[in-house]
């Protein structure tokens, strides 16, 4: 239960981060505390007291393995979500640079010609 | 006035995800379609690792799709960068004596550990990310200790092309001989815990491992690089 | 038993960290802060039982991420105004 509360907690700082401050990089940031925040609370759905890893390499699992292991979807999941958020972080970084070099300001408040 | 404003928001918010989150009992549990694949796991695929056999084999077109997102980002990344006006003179130092001597240590044993953890994927935690992603760091390790450390970008795009290539392939030989596309019989199976089973999943692994390391050497490289007049 | 007091502890650092992280007007500092964010992130996987997902963030996370945004916080400005 504390697992899924702290994870709840870094999602919302990093909505706070996206959403009060002024600096780009701050932003960025964020949304990267974000995804590592909803990583933990899809696994700590998959979890179960007692159990090993779902890694078959003794006879003993072999037999009856649904009594034995963790459950192995969500982790199959956060591998794909962790990958993606790396790209996407990639992605807004070089988005960030190519701003810099216009501007030199990373205040978002510079940054008016869509306003009318 | 917009903190303030956010804090409340962010209150009300969490106070309603808590209230949804605290329905699932923690720790206990709760099987759905992953029973069938914990049971029936080892006698379809006789692969020990059960996350890599869900991430290959059923839900292998997931993958796909994350490996064309992964090249999509490098991309964008490599065509942005290209065009930015950025500062690109800046002064990187070299590396000191002892960073250069490690490094050189360091780089084909960092290699020689990412090829292991790609290729036994099917056996041990690890796979084709995680390996091309030791593969990645083993490159950046050699270009933050020597400034004359340039790694071939045409020699890593033409890895990165055959690589993605070879997992389309194989699906699609899998569409013509096994009868669905990223089928696991066409390739015999083999006894449990042994290197060479499991069907086509270690095949699959090492074309991501590969493009993975290519595509993410690469990308710190356009991030890091300088131009050819400034050297 | 023990094991639990020592994974509340973590889960108190992450949420420490995320504040520094958030607050601070040293973008270095910041970048440094997720990074070990994300390191604290891997051990909590291996308390679930999760060793690929350990692994992978180890070395996307904490390598990776942290990697390129120093080079991003390098080539634009260090400190927020």
């Amino acid at each position: 239960m504390a697992f899924f509360i702290a994870s709840i907690i870094l999602i919302l700082v990093g909505l706070y981060a996206v959403l009060v401050k002024k600096n780009i990089m701050k932003i960025v940031i964020g949304l990267s505390i974000m995804d590592t925040g909803v990583n933990i609370l899809i696994i700590s759905l998959g979890f179960i007291r007692g159990r090993t890893a779902p890694i078959i390499n003794t006879r003993d699992l072999l037999v009856n393995t649904s009594s034995k292991v963790v459950d192995p979807l969500p982790q199959a999941l956060v591998l794909t979500a962790i990958v993606i958020g790396v790209a996407v972080t990639a992605a807004a970084l070089s988005i960030v640079m190519l701003m810099y070099s216009r501007k030199k300001t990373l205040e978002i408040d510079e940054y008016k010609e869509l306003k009318w | 006035m917009r903190k303030w404003v956010a804090i409340v928001f962010l209150a009300f918010l969490g106070f309603f995800m808590v209230k949804i989150v605290a329905t699932f009992p923690f720790g206990e549990e709760n099987w759905g379609v992953a029973k069938h694949y914990v049971d029936r796991g080892i006698e379809e695929n006789r692969g020990s690792n059960l996350v890599t056999s869900i991430v290959v084999n059923y839900r292998g077109f997931d993958t796909l799709g994350e490996v064309t997102v992964l090249f999509l980002a490098a991309t964008a990344l490599a065509f942005l960068l290209s065009t930015c006006r950025c500062q690109k003179k800046y002064n990187r130092i070299e590396g000191s004596l002892i960073l250069k001597t490690a490094a050189d240590t360091l780089f084909p044993l960092l290699i020689l550990f990412g090829a292991y953890i790609f290729i036994h994927g099917h056996l041990t935690p690890g796979g084709g990310f995680q390996g091309g992603t030791v593969i990645a760091s083993a490159v950046m390790l050699m270009l933050l200790s020597r400034l004359s450390f340039h790694p071939n970008h045409r020699a890593l795009s033409v890895t990165e092309g055959l690589a993605g290539m070879a997992f389309v392939l194989i699906g699609l030989a899998g569409l013509i001989w096994g009868g669905s596309f990223l089928a696991n019989n066409i390739l015999p199976l083999g006894q449990w815990n042994r290197l060479f089973s499991a069907g086509v999943i270690p095949l699959i692994y090492i074309a991501v491992g590969l493009k993975v390391g290519s595509e993410l050497s690469g990308l710190i490289t356009d991030m890091i690089a300088t131009t050819k007049e400034e050297k | 038993m023990i094991l639990e007091y020592f994974m509340l502890l973590l889960l108190i650092l992450m949420i420490g960290l995320a504040v520094f992280a958030v607050e601070t007007r040293d973008l270095l500092a910041a970048v440094l802060a997720a990074g070990f964010i994300s390191l604290v992130a891997s051990i909590v996987y291996l308390y679930l039982q999760a060793p690929d997902v350990a692994m992978t963030e180890a070395a996307i996370g904490a390598g990776l991420t942290t990697l390129i945004f120093i080079i991003a916080v390098r080539k634009t400005e260090r400190y927020e105004k």
